[in-house]
């Protein structure tokens, strides 16, 4: 589904990311946790085009992004969604148009149809039906987050990266996002690379946990990031947050 | 190899099939939509869908299958779903779901809604005027405290906003007076040519610089540079959160930022307005020696027969009255921005669009002050 190889990236005159090898499979939630400077944010833009590649190959349905011209790229961009982490709805349009842009983009289709799948979206992000006609502002983060990820999934792509879901939510919030992610990728097969620092999230719904440290990339288990001896990843994991995250999920 | 979306009917009487196949994705949408539109199905009490044939579903497809669906039953008939491949089963389980019908919007009439925009607009006029009142008071009252303890007065942001708003003005100010100067003696001396009066053009320079021109001039472009360089600063810091954390130090906003700011503007802008003025008679007069045969020492001592020193102190002093204005207003749109960043832009723009305003109505003003004293 998503392959990087050998992945360099510099931001601001830093190298960030000096070698990066990750592999997604089919239906598979990734998780990409870090300490904060790390990079995960620069990953996920890196991947999805918006960050310039320094070396190495980032392969999407095993297609190179890397060796595309611009048409190719654009033509490729409706396999993918990205969910930014406070929405990036667009303030100006409606929660239910904000879904409709990337439809418009690329489809032709009646308005009617438009407006029902619009819907569609929305009722199943889990959102009320009202919210369609609201504007980006009207909305609580929660709220916002859950159109964004309508939007991310309006063209029903295999592949969605979610940056920082659960960031910024209460618990109760945070938990139903879990469960949302989990029950879209069951029912629309979807492939989710996972930017989160949400210890409950990973537990909840990460198949494999990628971690970054020293600008390269651990991945594994749970149970294999849980034996790692990684000073860092042995803080993360079996610090007091961590154990509190397996614990609740023991239960 | 992929094919498209289609559905067919068979079968007749009270047992109907409807065999449907092909790829049913967002990109053939609109031809589903089309064909199911223009499916013409006898009414029966029992229909088949036979799913058996769909190759790949997104949920738009779902959605059509399932509108169908309902379609149907609501006809009365009865729909069972057969071949349901077992990958299908989740999408479909989740797009049945949803959505239910958006609740129809809220009824409009052009009228009353224009009614209602002229009402809410006038309540916002009065409410930003008495805002801007509230604020000269809470302004005025902290400058008087100000005077009773000069050492409250902070001088190094004091400088630098002189700097910022004076200084740095300068280029602008002076290109703009100098190019208004010589457009304004140009379209003068067209004029008065036809009457041989083409000196006249001196004391049009002096007269329109000094009383309005300069200080206008200034206003304005202090107004479009400052004033929305104070809202957009102030309203980032509210972004922030940082005037509230100023409030919860116990160091008062309004003392700290507004203050200098305003001190700051009306110390430059008199400074700027002579300097506008200055450069806006050169301009003039560069025109006046190079077009018009009137060299500097006739235009001079004709400017001396135009002009008193009364003429000047007309124009300047409206200066530290434009910009108070200009810095009150600035700070106090950027103290009512809200934690979004397009509010910043928006009260940035209506601080410039309310200064340059309330600039020219207290110019209107004050010609009429004038006019009664005959001055």
């Amino acid at each position: 589904m998503l392959r990087v190889s050998g992945l360099a990236t510099r931001a601001g005159g830093r190298v960030l990311h000096r070698n990066i090898d990750l592999e997604l499979h089919r239906r598979e939630v990734l998780g990409v946790v870090g300490a904060s400077g790390t990079g995960k944010s620069v990953l996920l833009k890196t991947i999805v085009g918006l960050m310039p590649i320094e070396s190495g190959t980032i392969e999407i349905l095993g297609r190179d992004i890397g060796r595309m011209s611009e048409a190719e790229f654009a033509r490729m961009e409706d396999r993918w969604g990205v969910m930014f982490q406070d929405g990036a709805l667009f303030s100006s349009l409606t929660v239910a148009e904000n879904i409709a842009v990337p439809i418009k983009e690329r489809v032709a289709m009646p308005k009617t149809l438009l407006e029902e799948i619009c819907a569609l979206k929305i009722a199943l992000v889990g959102l009320p039906a009202d919210s369609g006609r609201k504007f980006p502002a009207a909305l609580s983060g929660g709220m916002r987050k859950r159109a964004g990820l309508a939007r991310a999934i309006a063209l029903d792509p295999p592949l969605v990266f979610l940056d920082e879901p659960t960031a910024g939510l209460d618990p109760i919030a945070a938990n139903e996002f879990d469960r949302l992610v989990l029950a879209l990728k069951e029912s629309l097969g979807l492939t989710v690379f996972l930017v989160t620092h949400d210890l409950d999230s990973l537990v909840a719904i990460a198949d494999r946990i990628a971690v970054l440290v020293d600008g390269s990339i651990r991945i594994g288990t749970m149970e294999e990031m849980l034996n790692d001896p990684h000073p860092w990843i042995h803080a993360y994991f079996r610090g007091p947050r961590g154990r509190a995250a397996l614990r609740a999920a023991d239960r | 190899m992929a094919h498209d979306g289609w559905i067919e009917a068979t079968g007749e009487g009270d047992a109907v099939v409807l065999r449907a196949g092909g790829e049913w994705r967002i990109t053939a949408a609109a031809a589903l939509d089309a064909k199911l539109g223009a499916l013409r199905l006898p009414p029966a009490r029992h229909v088949r869908l036979d799913l058996g044939g769909i190759e790949a579903l997104d949920t738009a497809g779902a959605w059509l299958l399932l509108r169908l669906k309902r379609a149907l039953a609501a006809r009365g008939s009865d729909v069972t779903l057969e071949n349901v491949a077992s990958d299908l089963a989740p999408l479909l389980g989740q797009v049945e779901k949803g959505p239910e019908p958006a609740p129809p919007p809220p009824r409009q009439n052009l009228f009353l809604d224009g009614l209602a925009a002229v009402g809410s607009h006038t309540e916002a006029f009065l409410a930003t005027a008495a805002g801007q009142l509230g604020f000269l008071g809470i302004v005025v009252s902290r400058l008087l405290r100000g005077v009773r303890q000069p050492n409250r007065i902070r001088l190094v942001p004091l400088v630098a906003h002189m700097q910022r708003t004076g200084v740095s003005a300068l280029p602008i100010v002076g290109l703009l007076s100098f190019l208004v100067g010589l457009v304004t003696a140009f379209q003068g001396a067209q004029q008065l040519e036809r009457f041989g009066a083409e000196v006249f053009v001196v004391d049009l320079l002096g007269i329109g610089f000094l009383r309005e021109m300069g200080v206008l001039l200034a206003a304005i472009i202090v107004a479009g540079r400052t004033g929305s360089a104070f809202t957009a600063e102030i309203g980032a810091m509210q972004v922030n959160e940082e005037i509230d954390a100023m409030r919860t130090l116990g160091l008062d906003p309004i003392e700290i930022l507004v203050l200098p700011r305003i001190f700051a503007l009306v110390l430059t802008l008199p400074l700027l307005t002579f300097y506008a003025d200055l450069m806006g008679i050169l301009g003039g007069g560069a025109l006046c020696w190079l077009t018009l045969n009137i060299p500097p020492p006739i235009f001079v001592s004709e400017l001396h027969n135009a002009i008193t020193t009364q003429t000047f102190w007309l124009g300047m002093v409206k200066a530290p009255f434009f910009a108070g204005t200009i810095a009150l207003v600035g700070c106090r749109e950027g103290m009512n921005v809200a934690r979004t960043a397009e509010s910043v832009g928006r009260h940035t723009t209506s601080s410039v669009v309310q200064s340059i305003f309330l600039v020219i109505v207290i110019d209107a003003i004050f010609s009429v002050i004038f006019a009664w004293l005959n001055l």
